[in-house]
């Protein structure tokens, strides 16, 4: 449907700005409009987040989650937000003073630029360039730094066993991530995010791309729930061993910002999975059902953007909290002995199945 | 950094070093104040040096300058999750010091409390072997049925911990007119809810990798450390007091003592899971043939042992507490020291976590079912 494409708005914006004022300064602007909407968007679905973590998490524990601050708990995660704005900060006395400040920058830094790289609905994707997966994978892995640097600065054993933990198992399950998008860059033949959203008109990658979809959709999961430090994967800050592994020493907004960043790398996660397996904010279509395929359309993309992306989040936070945490080397066993092996043959069973055509 | 390359020329690989961790005095998975000097090389657990004390109350010592009676109350204080075992104790050694038999009635009634508090105190264990394990959802299942026994023991001793139930010579209070029927009601309820908690953490895949083989206790070893109770028994060492020397109405109930010969963190689990049937099935046993008579024998004002030294243990939840009374016949007992299941279990600690990790190190603490308190006392 074209009216939901928002490609003539931004392409209004930008001719209106660029009548208006002089080039840079049009530029400029641009930047600055395109910076707040996603500080916003990312602080307002951090918050979001946030609330729906404790209310799912209520639910399998039934409880009721928060309920008193507003109608149902609404405004918790606000009131709970502006008292860490306002907690005072507390540096460990002989932590090293530039490492520890930068760490939380540098995590949330790397997820907002993974986030630049996602396509929300026709139009609304700020960087949509040719090797966009690539690129995604690539930023998203700068994050482990800020992770090893706040362990290793903040002058803590148990900050420093979580940072290594974590160091280890990012690392490890970068590879399942990567090769299980490519094992989906194979079938697309694409590595532009936009163009992957389109190939998708038809069916979604999971269903016609059928068994190595699956299986990598299944890989996918497992090693982006591991990559955002989420249970059963949260090694590294396993509350009952580390107290709170690498972010033990941070106190206030520094710690909010560790926490916001967990929770855009757990809507990063999702938003990739559901655009490259769930067909990102493509309709279901069915083959020939043109009435059912006609209505699938009118639901703008964004509603089934965030839907899917919702759906997966809920999956990722159903594990969190029905699965024990696996150790650490038990962690490493699953990925290279598993996994990896499991993803190797995957991508081979993908090239088959493209080169025979054995596809919907 | 020219000493650094030296090192790294010198032994060919990187360097590395010892270090130690003070898991504790606060600490999540302590459950309480304990201090374990951990010795770690990387992620590999070298030596754990439990250091207890730091709520260290005196209770031994205080007992030196109260009555007997009074004495209940301070045992409430030590495990409190089996507390009611621990008041039976003293008020069994007084009993047995003074020769008092008490009315069966108050057998039965002691026996039942002592199921109860058994089921509950594993059922926090469970929900709190959860999530050391980081499976955070268990806590409120077990939460939510240990809060029915709890309302049992408020509504029946008027505190839903401390209970300071059992006196020397009977029980501070008759049974509340509730209180069959609610123990019935309890006793279906958790049939149904048991099973649960099997299908959320026992089958579980990741649980059984974390625990299967991990804690090895040999039956050497659980005899020489004197671990009891469940950790005890999941080592194969039989160690019931229930069954080896019973007390109070466990001579007249059938049950199985619970034995497991695998030794390692899911044979103690699994032990303690198995040992909440066992005490549904002594509480059905009981329930409906409390007989009728008298809660209490009439004892005098003042207590005042024979001179001499008393020794009674029973099984708490932890495994054996013995209280052990000299008296010079005063109204104070000379000496007071008890036997705590926690103590014993504690310092095995460093045997069975040597060469694994430091999550394994959680969890078989966890397994073995620390209480502070009993610890330090």
């Amino acid at each position: 449907m074209d009216i939901y494409n928002f490609t003539t708005l931004t392409h209004n914006i930008h001719t209106g700005l660029a009548q208006s004022f002089a080039p840079w300064l049009a530029t400029t602007i641009e930047w600055v409009i395109v910076g707040v909407a996603y500080l916003l968007f990312v602080a307002l679905f951090g918050l979001f987040l946030v609330y729906a973590e404790r209310k799912v998490c209520a639910a399998f524990q039934q409880r009721l989650g928060p309920m008193r601050v507003g109608k149902w708990g609404l405004l918790q995660t606000i009131a709970d937000f502006i008292k860490l704005l306002m907690k005072e900060l507390i540096m460990p006395r002989k932590a090293d003073w530039f490492l520890y400040n930068l760490a939380p920058f540098i995590v949330i830094i790397a997820s907002f630029l993974a986030i630049a790289a996602l396509p929300f609905a026709p139009g609304l994707q700020s960087m949509d360039f040719d090797i966009g997966v690539f690129y995604l994978t690539a930023v998203s892995s700068v994050g482990v730094i800020g992770i090893l640097l706040a362990g290793w600065s903040s002058n803590n054993k148990y900050s420093l066993i979580g940072a290594m933990r974590s160091g280890a198992q990012i690392l490890s399950y970068e590879l399942s991530v990567s090769l299980s998008l490519l094992t989906m860059v194979v079938f697309a033949g694409t590595m532009q995010f936009s163009a992957i959203v389109e190939g998708q008109r038809d069916a979604w990658f999971i269903f016609s791309g059928h068994i190595p979809a699956i299986i990598a959709f299944v890989v996918f999961l497992i090693a982006g729930t591991a990559e955002t430090n989420r249970g059963p994967f949260d090694l590294a800050e396993a509350e009952s061993e580390l107290v709170a592994g690498f972010h033990t020493e941070y106190s206030g907004i520094k710690f909010a910002m560790f926490f916001l960043a967990e929770y855009i790398n757990l809507f990063i996660i999702s938003a990739v999975a559901a655009t490259v397996f769930l067909g990102g904010w493509m309709p279901l279509h069915f083959g020939n059902l043109e009435s059912f395929n006609h209505v699938m359309d009118f639901i703008p993309p964004v509603i089934w953007f965030f839907g899917k992306v919702l759906f997966v989040i809920f999956v990722i936070m159903w594990f969190k909290w029905t699965f024990p945490r696996l150790r650490v080397d038990q962690i490493l066993t699953l990925e290279w002995k598993y996994l990896l092996p499991i993803n190797l043959v995957n991508i081979l069973l993908m090239a088959l199945v493209v080169l025979t055509k054995f596809h919907f | 950094m020219s000493e650094i390359r030296e090192v790294i020329i010198k032994t060919d690989k990187l360097a590395t070093d010892k270090y130690q961790v003070n898991m504790g005095p606060q600490h999540p998975s302590t459950h309480g104040v304990l201090r374990l000097l951990v010795t770690l090389e990387g992620e590999k657990v070298l030596n754990v040096q439990p250091h207890s004390g730091y709520i260290h109350s005196g209770i031994e010592k205080m007992c030196e300058a109260i009555s007997y009676p009074q004495i209940i109350h301070l045992t409430d204080r030590m495990d409190y999750l089996s507390a009611h075992m621990n008041n039976e104790a003293v008020a069994l050694c007084v009993e047995n010091a003074l020769q008092v038999e008490v009315p069966d009635r108050v057998k039965y009634i002691r026996t039942i409390m002592d199921e109860l508090a058994r089921l509950a105190s594993h059922q926090l264990w469970w929900c709190v072997f959860g999530m050391d394990l980081g499976a955070l959802t268990t806590f409120f299942y077990g939460l939510r049925d240990r809060e029915h026994i709890l309302d049992i023991f408020e509504e029946t001793c008027g505190a839903r911990m401390t209970v300071s139930y059992s006196t020397p010579g009977g029980l501070m209070f008759d049974i509340h007119p509730n209180f069959q029927k609610r123990v019935k009601d309890f006793i279906k309820y958790f049939r149904t809810k048991l099973p649960e908690y099997d299908k959320l953490l026992s089958g579980n895949v990741i649980l059984r990798e974390r625990t299967e083989g991990i804690g090895h206790l040999s039956y050497k070893d659980a005899i020489d450390f004197g671990v009891t109770g469940p950790s005890g028994r999941a080592s194969g060492f039989s160690c019931d007091v229930r069954k080896h020397n019973p007390y109070s109405a466990y001579p007249f109930v059938k049950f199985n003592e619970i034995l497991d010969h695998r030794c390692d963190t899911l044979a103690r689990y699994e032990v303690r899971i198995l040992e909440m049937y066992e005490s549904l099935n002594i509480i059905e046993q009981l329930i409906d043939n409390i007989p009728e008579g008298d809660y209490a024998v009439k004892m005098k004002g003042v207590l005042k042992l024979p001179e001499g030294e008393f020794y009674q243990r029973v099984e708490t939840a932890r495994g054996e507490f013995g209280v052990f009374i000299v008296s010079d016949g005063k109204k104070n007992p000379y000496r007071v020291k008890f036997r705590s299941p926690g103590f014993s279990n504690l310092f095995a600690l460093n045997n069975m976590t040597k060469g694994h990790k430091i999550a394994d190190l959680v969890a078989i603490m966890s397994t073995l079912d620390l209480i502070i308190p009993d610890i330090d006392r």
